[in-house]
């Protein structure tokens, strides 16, 4: 078993000891994620100047995005996360068999989350709601009546920074499906052990990340515009 | 440190007050709470995030180093979103006041 690992296998030369080599990946991954808040941070602040400037258009462009698909993507990812936490826990533990189980799980809840956005994305297809040639955006009459100014061409806008900024976050979790089944097979190997499992705690770190981002796109892009 | 063992029990806790508040935000959301309704929103998102940050993320267990690291990624972030937002938003001829769609208080 990985039991049997001592610390001087894993313990890089230029480090001290398992203690330093530990903070210092941790601390690696986390600048790395700092880029990552700058990364999507400029998505965020380019859809909240695009907002208030076209804020009746942005408002029911938002309003046409079904809800109920998006909130459920949101606790489908809550579960990875917490399925990715009890994988670290494993991990730290030990245990090789429940932290293989715990790195499935997350991948396969990452992949209800990815199939219920391939979904939402279809059906933005079947309403023409995709940016390009065939973008059209219909305004109902209730719709009209409810936002005064809004334009089709600035609706194209909406939806150029949703596909944007949700593709965005599904192209992290395809990378973070890589990094996963890359866990999986060290991990069943016995590569990790409580004295090493940093790449575990680093994914786990980077999987929660994209946990957060989409914490946000949930209330940004669907929720906020609801009444007004 | 040799790195806290964070129990599996602080993780279902935070699991399902994450849940809970999923579900806030979403019933928030249907009631019309006027301008309110995006405060809630975001205040929500913020709470979440800090719980995700601080017991997913070990940053409540990690050294000082690595807390001020994350402080500073969010402290540059606001800095982006504010100072963006206050540059846009003060200037009255890219159309935020007195023309478009820009200012609610036009539909009064």
């Amino acid at each position: 078993m990985s039991d049997s690992q001592t610390a001087v296998h894993v313990l890089k030369h230029h480090f001290r000891d398992m203690e330093q080599q530990n903070e210092t990946s941790s601390f690696g991954m986390w600048v790395f994620l700092v880029t990552e808040i700058m990364f999507f941070g400029g998505l965020f602040c380019a859809y909240l100047i695009y907002r208030i400037l076209y804020f009746d258009s942005f408002a029911a462009a938002s309003s046409t995005i079904d809800v109920k698909w998006g909130a459920i993507n949101t606790v489908v990812l809550i579960c990875s996360s917490l399925t990715m936490a009890l994988a670290v826990h494993a991990a730290q533990l030990g245990k090789r068999k429940v932290l293989v189980g715990f790195l499935i799980a997350t991948i396969m809840l990452g992949g209800v989350f990815l199939g219920i956005k391939a979904k939402e994305y279809h059906d933005k297809f079947v309403e023409h709601h995709v940016p390009g040639p065939s973008f059209h955006f219909e305004v109902e009459p209730e719709m009209a009546e409810k936002f005064h100014a809004i334009d089709p061409a600035k609706t194209e806008i909406f939806f150029s920074l949703y596909f944007l900024m949700t593709g965005l976050h599904a192209t992290h979790m395809v990378i973070g499906f890589g990094l996963l089944t890359w866990l999986v097979i060290a991990g069943s190997k016995g590569k990790y052990s409580p004295i090493y499992y940093s790449p575990v705690e680093m994914v786990g770190l980077y999987w929660h990340f994209v946990d957060i981002v989409w914490i946000w796109l949930f209330p940004l892009l669907y929720l906020i515009s609801r009444h007004h | 440190m040799s790195e806290h063992i964070v129990s599996p029990k602080i993780y279902v806790l935070v699991f399902m007050a994450l849940i809970i508040f999923t579900g806030l935000t979403y019933g928030i959301a249907l009631i019309n709470l006027g301008p309110f309704n995006a405060i809630v929103a975001i205040t929500i998102a913020m709470i979440k995030t800090l719980l995700v940050i601080l017991f997913f993320m070990h940053v409540k267990y990690s050294p000082k180093m690595t807390k001020v690291t994350v402080v500073s990624g969010f402290f540059f972030l606001l800095i982006l979103v504010a100072l963006s937002l206050t540059d846009y938003i003060s200037r009255p001829w890219a159309g935020y006041y007195g023309g478009g769609s820009a200012k609610p208080a036009n539909n009064k």
